[in-house]
């Protein structure tokens, strides 16, 4: 069997409203658009991928919290509708996809050979968390491939960041080595925004785009910062300086993904696309492009 | 009407004592305390149940519940092994409603939520499943905003309050919470389960003695410390208290019961009852400002039609400070005069008080917002919330002159729009100078010097 791969990393935001924005048949609201910035990079970044060969998409989203280690969806099928308990509003979504189980339940194995807390989630009653959803219907609208559903393990709100960040950089090479192992090619997302400060009250409509900003010059500043080291393939620098962003930004980073994103692809140097930046609700949110395909080995 | 809070509950968020509770006998416990907090209920005339859940987030505001028959399937993002939790719940929608308008005429940022599939979070749907099985009393959930601090949260309950004495209803306010909520990070056992540390042990245990005498302010006083202590940092600060203890006018003096103390998975988990009644232990002083109506970062868009609170709208004449004539009472709690008179004079027996609007001291903003802007065009405005804030500055007054709203004998109001206003201006008096009976003439008129709805001329006993 040959080696399985990660064919791209992608850092893939999942605030509801980009769905709202779109309009698929699956959301129940409807919009007038909206975030039009973000909703092209999305597009540049579904055109980057067109002709790449992929059989799954693993992705690891904060908005399926955690305290007990970290958790991965173990039933093949699910179908149900997801409701955003604080944007509803915006996102009331109907979701029927396929689970890679086989691929899930080999990188909890791996993970938990390599001592972490891990357990696979097997009731089938459970509801598939929205920033999933989200950000798998912003990469792959066309809902034809399995996933692999991870959680957020929050161990940063337990112990710190760089607790977090050992958890989740193990947790990544348990990804990257049973990805291997399983021969699969695979597409990884990490499903976050940068700074994380919303505004507390929405607009009417919440598509009035006259109103939308960044929420401080600091977030701003920091949002660039990040990018510009990802453009430069500055991953490790990226880590070391997590803990001020995290603080500092309040980022969604808190949650492990984007950390686990960059430790699977093997902390690289190689520098990252830039598909599209911009905030949501006074959040800051960028579309990246790991293209490993790429890569020498 | 005479709407009250007739018993307070803080109950615990997990699953187990619903979906296992024979699997510990600590757990199983829990599930008993529940099921005597659930008889005590029903034997009081409870008509409605209100829920403060720290495990529904959220971010614009807080939202209420107002799905008549919200039904689903539960299951819990880390126990989810434990099995799923169906719910078909019974919600006060109209009671919702009024709570979402009473929040924003106190300034907060709020919203009713009604959609099918709403995800009910597992807090919520314990406590109903528990303590009101069978659907026999309606409820109300509001959620917990991750970025309000104690104002807004006291704020929240006063609001709340509002409506439970307009609709005379007898509420059950249920605060659903850990105590100390660091869980193991591990699965363990469940006949290993403890208190995750002695600390939080320890915690937990001054915070139930202070609860089982009545002593909810003190509590709601130690929120922050206890965020600080024994929580881990899910969201911003540790609300419930503030919440419950503004529910119970900050009271101190409450009849407390721990039913239950147990640990669920290393988080302290504790069924605790409140009544009204004291315990006689007396009362202790409110060291807090006492917020009255929320006037924070809260028009961050600049998109709001409804100016509230906002100081630069209220266009008006110069302001005085009051006369110190003979005789004359001034209060620093009051708003300033618009003109050289003093705020009461007191001649013999009586105080006669110079005509009192709804102007707040110190920002000198109109709660329930202006009646018109600074180019002169009408804006919407809440007559109840200015009729309130006209009450309570006649009471600073009075205060000040050593007599009380329960002193006043005469009063005439004036009204600029009689046919919007009179009703909600009506309602409020029914609620507070209502109960205490003086005499009443409600006049139209064209203008009053600010921008505002209503003002009140009183005159009450020394």
């Amino acid at each position: 069997m040959a080696k399985g791969e990660i064919v791209a990393g992608c850092l893939a935001p999942h605030p509801p409203h980009l769905v709202y924005a779109e309009n698929p048949q699956q959301n129940e609201p409807v919009s007038e658009g909206g975030w039009e910035q973000l909703r092209w990079g999305y597009e540049r970044l579904r055109k980057s991928l067109e002709d790449v060969d992929y059989d799954v998409i693993v992705i690891l989203s904060p908005h399926w919290q955690t305290y007990i280690g970290t958790h991965f969806v173990g039933v093949e099928k699910c179908s149900s509708k997801s409701v955003d308990p604080v944007f509803p509003n915006l996102f009331r979504f109907n979701y029927d996809l396929d689970i890679d189980v086989e691929l899930a339940q080999a990188i909890h194995d791996k993970a938990e050979e390599n001592g972490m807390a891990v357990k696979m989630m097997k009731n089938p009653d459970f509801r598939v968390d929205y920033g999933t959803l989200v950000s798998c219907h912003m990469v792959r609208p066309e809902w034809d491939k399995p996933i692999v559903s991870i959680s957020s393990n929050r161990s940063l709100s337990y112990y710190s960041v760089e607790v977090m960040q050992e958890m989740m950089l193990e947790l990544g090479r348990s990804t990257a080595k049973a990805i291997e192992e399983s021969g699969k090619k695979c597409l990884l997302i990490a499903s976050n925004s940068l700074s994380h400060r919303h505004f507390v009250t929405e607009t009417n409509p919440p598509e009035d785009m006259s109103k939308e900003h960044i929420t401080s010059h600091a977030m701003h500043l920091w949002d660039m910062r990040m990018i510009e080291l990802m453009r430069e393939g500055k991953s490790q620098q990226i880590i070391d300086e997590m803990p001020e962003f995290c603080e500092q930004a309040i980022a969604e980073t808190d949650g492990g993904a984007f950390t686990w994103l960059l430790s699977a692809m093997g902390v690289p140097n190689e520098p990252a696309i830039l598909h599209g930046y911009g905030t949501i609700i006074g959040t800051g949110n960028a579309i990246m492009e790991w293209p490993v395909r790429n890569w020498s080995a | 009407m005479n709407g009250e809070v007739v018993k307070s509950l803080i109950i615990p968020a997990h699953p187990h004592p619903v979906l296992c509770p024979e699997k510990n006998e600590g757990w199983q416990r829990v599930r008993d305390a529940f099921d005597d907090a659930r008889r005590q209920i029903e034997e009081s005339d409870a008509d409605l149940i209100i829920i403060y859940s720290t495990l529904w987030p959220s971010v614009i505001g807080h939202q209420i519940q107002a799905d008549p028959n919200p039904e689903w399937v539960m299951v819990d993002a880390d126990f989810h092994d434990l099995g799923s939790i169906h719910y078909s719940l019974r919600i006060d929608s109209e009671f919702a409603k009024s709570w979402n308008e009473a929040n924003i005429a106190r300034g907060l940022e709020s919203r009713t939520v009604a959609y099918d599939g709403f995800p009910i979070d597992v807090g919520s749907v314990v406590a109903l499943k528990l303590l009101n099985p069978y659907n026999r009393i309606p409820a109300v959930i509001c959620s917990t905003n991750v970025y309000s601090n104690r104002a807004e949260t006291t704020i929240l309950a006063k609001s709340c309050m509002d409506v439970i004495k307009a609709q005379g209803r007898k509420a059950v306010a249920v605060s659903v919470m850990s105590l100390s909520n660091r869980m193991f990070t591990e699965e363990i056992k469940p006949e290993e389960d403890r208190i995750h540390s002695l600390k939080d042990d320890e915690w937990n245990r001054k915070i139930l003695e202070f609860l089982s005498e009545g002593r909810l302010e003190d509590v709601s006083q130690l929120s922050r410390t206890i965020h600080d202590q024994i929580r881990v940092k899910k969201v911003v600060a540790f609300k419930p208290m503030w919440w419950l203890s503004a529910m119970n006018a900050n009271r101190n003096d409450l009849t407390g019961s721990v039913l239950a103390y147990e640990p669920i998975h290393g988080a302290g988990a504790a069924v605790v009852v409140l009544d009204p009644e004291s315990n006689g232990t007396g009362d202790k002083e409110y060291d807090e400002d006492d917020v009255e109506y929320y006037g924070g970062d809260r028009d961050v868009l600049d998109s709001s039609s409804k100016v509230i609170n906002n100081e630069s709208n209220n266009a008006g004449p110069d302001l005085f400070d009051p006369v110190e004539g003979e005789n004359a009472v001034n209060s620093e709690k009051a708003p300033k005069p618009v003109g050289a008179y003093p705020h009461a004079r007191r001649e013999g027996d009586l105080i006669y008080l110079s005509g009192v609007g709804p102007r707040q001291p110190g920002d000198n903003s109109i709660p329930g917002g202006p009646i018109k802007d600074s180019d002169g065009n009408m804006l919407d405005y809440d007559i109840k919330a200015q009729t309130r804030a006209v009450v309570d500055n006649i009471a600073r007054i009075l205060e000040e002159a050593g007599s009380s709203l329960d002193k006043v004998i005469d009063v005439t109001s004036f009204l600029v729009d009689m046919d919007r206003d009179f009703q909600g201006y009506n309602e409020v008096w029914a609620d507070t100078l209502g109960q205490v009976g003086p005499t009443r003439t409600t006049l139209a008129i064209r203008a009053l010097p600010t921008p505002i709805a209503v003002e009140m001329k009183v005159i009450a006993r020394a």
